[in-house]
């Protein structure tokens, strides 16, 4: 397949699932706040704050908005077309990907990403926000979905079909390590102890952001407990946002496309991708724990990052290499 | 006549669907039915069922405005065109003639010029035109074919006579939107196709396939056949993603392919592989920056190159447009005759040459009553309807005329045929042409119809989309219908 319609699968997927991302946050601290009693603006802003933190959005939300409010912090993540990760934009970008792609995806995946970014951008989105943010996310959550089932239905599972398998997987194991890191960025108010109410209801937010509240309570029956939470969705071997779940679906995809067996290596992504696989295979909570989960998850998104790097220089950029650090940052932006 | 048509005027036109006031065609009847009985707020449904599809595919066309485009689709009306079988009968072979000339032409324009020798064509034309191209000149095109595909205009004058406007050989467009409308008729009104035996149009895609298949290089069994687009922001891009989707191949941009030793490859994931055939929504200008214009960042460097080495086939030809040169126009009827020894069975439009002194004379004092064109431009630019022009236009394309007798061409101002058409509320007569797509390739083919454009705002009778054009699904009966 040609490698320009190569890349352009790998981020239009990646772009879904970014949209997905933001829409799960933007629902799951709406929840949790509703959960509190305390509604002070500091004690809102404190609550706020860590989205930003999460998608590193601060610097350009600091330009455009004077204050953090509920409102302005969800304006900015879902519709914002200054922030080149808003809900918005990220449907926009995914959009013009699958444009330049029409050929290889069926006209069904086309017509579901088309009709999402019209929805959003012209259609009654905004008033469905409105009348409720929560059915809105939940909808567009909806929406989403429904664009993986139509590809896992009407697509060739194909060369196209595993770079979007790769997209999305690396794209969600970076979502899942910043939705837990949310965690280490969120102070416990004075005289919370680790371990207790707050922080436990901090955890369950955590586990439902990433759709594994029932998952999780199905394995670790009515126990709520940050080792076993961030064990789950780190190493868990079959939940479908652990990060070593997606890490794995992503290494078999690559191995897929170069027919390469598994364990084995071929080229420099799958050396990285690898790597990074076997880290997670035999890494314990306990010693992410010991030596620091935030920084544990600082490595991981690092880690992906030179996953894509290695993939755009093998399959993407190759004639040139001039062109790979252009390229994907002129996508990342 | 009730309903939609209640109020229609015929006017002083040849009218498509009324032969009089009142008075509906044969093979219009059944549609004249469907549609009067329609309630207004059914038709406006359907109408509104019909934009969407087209909207949710994104068949649209992007208009800037401020820092955000807003996306358009093509105007689509309703009321469908008929042609009946012996007209289409005719029209085919008009065309299949006409394009057996036109191919001729260019093969004898690039090698021997005997036209040129025998004084039917004047050399100084040929020289002087924008898109002849002298690196052409003794090169054997693949199977001898230059025009593969053309998009030849067609009009009806007050008595219905179909003439042709003008030939589109280098890159036409709007075939795929002849597909798509069709779709959309059968998804708003299926149960009237029932009514009628309409020869369907959706072979397009492999009759163009198997012509390009037909050029590959040295007659190659399986090539590799791509198209070549500008990119996602030209405004044709969805035509050339549809067109490579229906064919099953690769689109490509300038910036997929490279040229090593005199060979075409496209970069994949598997490394270069190399590319036989080329369908190529570029002009020849931008083609390969190394041979034409040095700035196109659109196309290929080298890619003339491989082809002058019959390494890769480019579908059309380069140096085509030497034949779509309003000027040349002027002369495919006795090109017809001097290659085929026959008489047009499509006559052209009466046409003026401002570089001949006596038509000039004449352009200049009628202007006011002349369509002029200019030689080298498409899509409704650099025209001039002297009827509906105003006196500062008249003047300005009068200096542009005496600067450059050889740019223009000048013809009596047609009034076109007229189609009922929905607009503003209410059904009146629009003017329309038509555009048929002929592939040449192992054989002439033409899938039956073509794209009618019409002139959505009133009186206009320039149908081009960038003028406010929009378009009608166009139907072929099937010969038993008659």
């Amino acid at each position: 397949m040609l490698s320009r319609v190569a890349d352009s699968c790998f981020w239009l997927s990646r772009y879904i699932e970014r949209a997905e991302t933001n829409a799960r946050l933007l629902d799951v601290n709406m929840q949790l706040l509703l959960d509190f009693e305390d509604h002070n603006p500091s004690t809102v802003q404190m609550h706020w704050q860590p989205i930003l933190a999460t998608l590193e959005d601060q610097d350009l939300y600091t330009k455009i908005h004077d204050s953090i409010t509920p409102e302005s912090v969800m304006e900015f993540v879902t519709f914002e077309r200054k922030n080149p990760h808003s809900v918005l934009s990220c449907i926009g970008n995914a959009r013009e990907n699958a444009r330049t792609v029409r050929e290889q995806i069926s006209s069904e995946m086309w017509e579901q990403i088309n009709r999402t970014f019209l929805y959003l951008r012209d259609g009654p989105a905004r008033s469905d926000y409105h009348d409720s943010p929560i059915d809105f996310y939940r909808q567009l959550v909806d929406r989403l979905h429904a664009f993986q089932g139509t590809t896992d239905a009407t697509m060739t599972h194909g060369e196209g079909w595993e770079f979007l398998q790769i997209g999305k997987y690396l794209e969600r194991a970076d979502s899942t390590s910043r939705v837990v890191d949310v965690k280490y960025h969120i102070l416990l108010p004075s005289g919370e102890p680790v371990g207790g109410n707050v922080d436990i209801t901090q955890w369950m937010a955590v586990l439902r952001s990433c759709s594994g509240m029932e998952a999780y309570l199905k394995i670790h029956v009515g126990k709520v407990t940050a080792s076993k939470v961030a064990g789950f969705l780190l190493l868990h071997d079959d939940f479908p946002r652990s990060i070593r779940f997606c890490v794995d679906k992503m290494d078999s995809a690559l191995h897929r496309i170069s027919n390469c067996e598994d364990g084995h290596f071929s080229n420099e992504v799958e050396r990285v991708s690898g790597m990074l696989r076997s880290h997670l295979d035999y890494t314990t909570i306990e010693s992410v724990f010991s030596s620091g989960l935030h920084q544990f998850l600082d490595t991981i998104q690092l880690r992906l990052a030179d996953v894509t790097k290695a993939l755009s220089e093998t399959y993407c950029n190759w004639l040139d290499p001039s062109q790979v650090q252009s390229q994907s940052q002129s996508q990342q932006a | 006549m009730n309903g939609l048509f209640a109020d229609y005027e015929v006017g002083d036109y040849f009218d498509e669907m009324f032969s009089a006031p009142g008075e509906v065609r044969g093979h219009y009847a059944a549609i004249a039915e469907r549609f009067a009985g329609l309630q207004d707020d059914e038709f406006q449904k359907k109408r509104i069922l019909a934009d969407r599809s087209y909207l949710s595919q994104g068949i649209t066309f992007t208009v800037y405005s401020g820092d955000e485009g807003t996306e358009r689709i093509f105007p689509f009306d309703l009321i469908p065109r008929v042609i009946p079988a012996d007209e289409w009968s005719m029209i085919e072979r008009g065309l299949v003639q006409r394009l057996t000339a036109l191919n001729m032409f260019l093969h004898d324009v690039y090698h021997d010029q005997r036209i040129l020798k025998e004084g039917i064509v004047p050399r100084e034309l040929i020289a002087t035109a924008r898109h002849f191209r002298p690196e052409m000149q003794g090169f054997d095109v693949e199977r001898g074919i230059y025009i593969h595909i053309c998009g030849t205009d067609l009009i009806r004058d007050r008595d219905g006579r179909y003439l042709v406007l003008e030939d589109n050989g280098r890159c036409p467009s709007g075939v795929s939107y002849v597909l798509e409308n069709r779709q959309a008729m059968k998804r708003v009104f299926p149960n009237l196709f029932a009514k009628y035996s309409v020869r369907p149009v959706d072979r397009y895609a492999q009759d163009l396939l198997a012509m390009l298949r037909h050029i590959a290089p040295h007659g190659k069994p399986d090539p590799t056949v791509v198209v070549l687009t500008p990119g996602i922001y030209n405004s044709a891009y969805f035509e050339h993603s549809f067109l490579a989707r229906s064919m099953g191949i690769e689109i490509v941009t300038g910036n997929d392919l490279v040229v090593e030793n005199k060979t075409v490859y496209m970069k994949t994931t598997k490394g270069l592989q190399k590319v036989d055939v080329i369908y190529r929504r570029i002009d020849d200008d931008f083609l390969d920056p190394q041979v034409f214009r040095s700035d196109s960042v659109l196309g290929v460097p080298g890619i003339f190159e491989a082809y002058r080495a019959g390494n890769v086939s480019l579908a059309n030809a380069v140096g085509t447009g030497v034949a779509d040169d309003k000027v040349t126009y002027y002369y495919v009827p006795a090109m017809i005759k001097f290659y085929l020894g026959e008489d047009p069975i499509l006559p052209n439009v009466e046409t003026f040459l401002t570089s001949n002194e006596s038509d000039r004379t004449y352009v200049l004092e009628n202007l006011s009553n002349l369509v002029v064109k200019a030689a080298n431009e498409s899509g409704g630019y650099g025209m001039l309807v002297g009827p509906h022009a105003s006196k500062a236009e008249i003047a300005a394309f009068r200096e542009a005329i005496l600067a450059d007798p050889r740019g223009y061409v000048a013809q009596p101002t047609i009034q076109l045929s007229r189609s009922p058409s929905y607009c503003e509320g209410k059904v009146e007569g629009r003017h329309i042409d038509l555009r048929p797509y002929i592939i040449c390739g192992e054989k002439v083919s033409i899938i039956p119809g073509g794209l009618t454009r019409v002139a959505l705002r009133k009186g206009s009778l320039v149908v081009n989309s960038s003028q406010g054009g929009g378009s009608k699904d166009t139907w072929v009966l099937d010969g038993e219908e008659d």
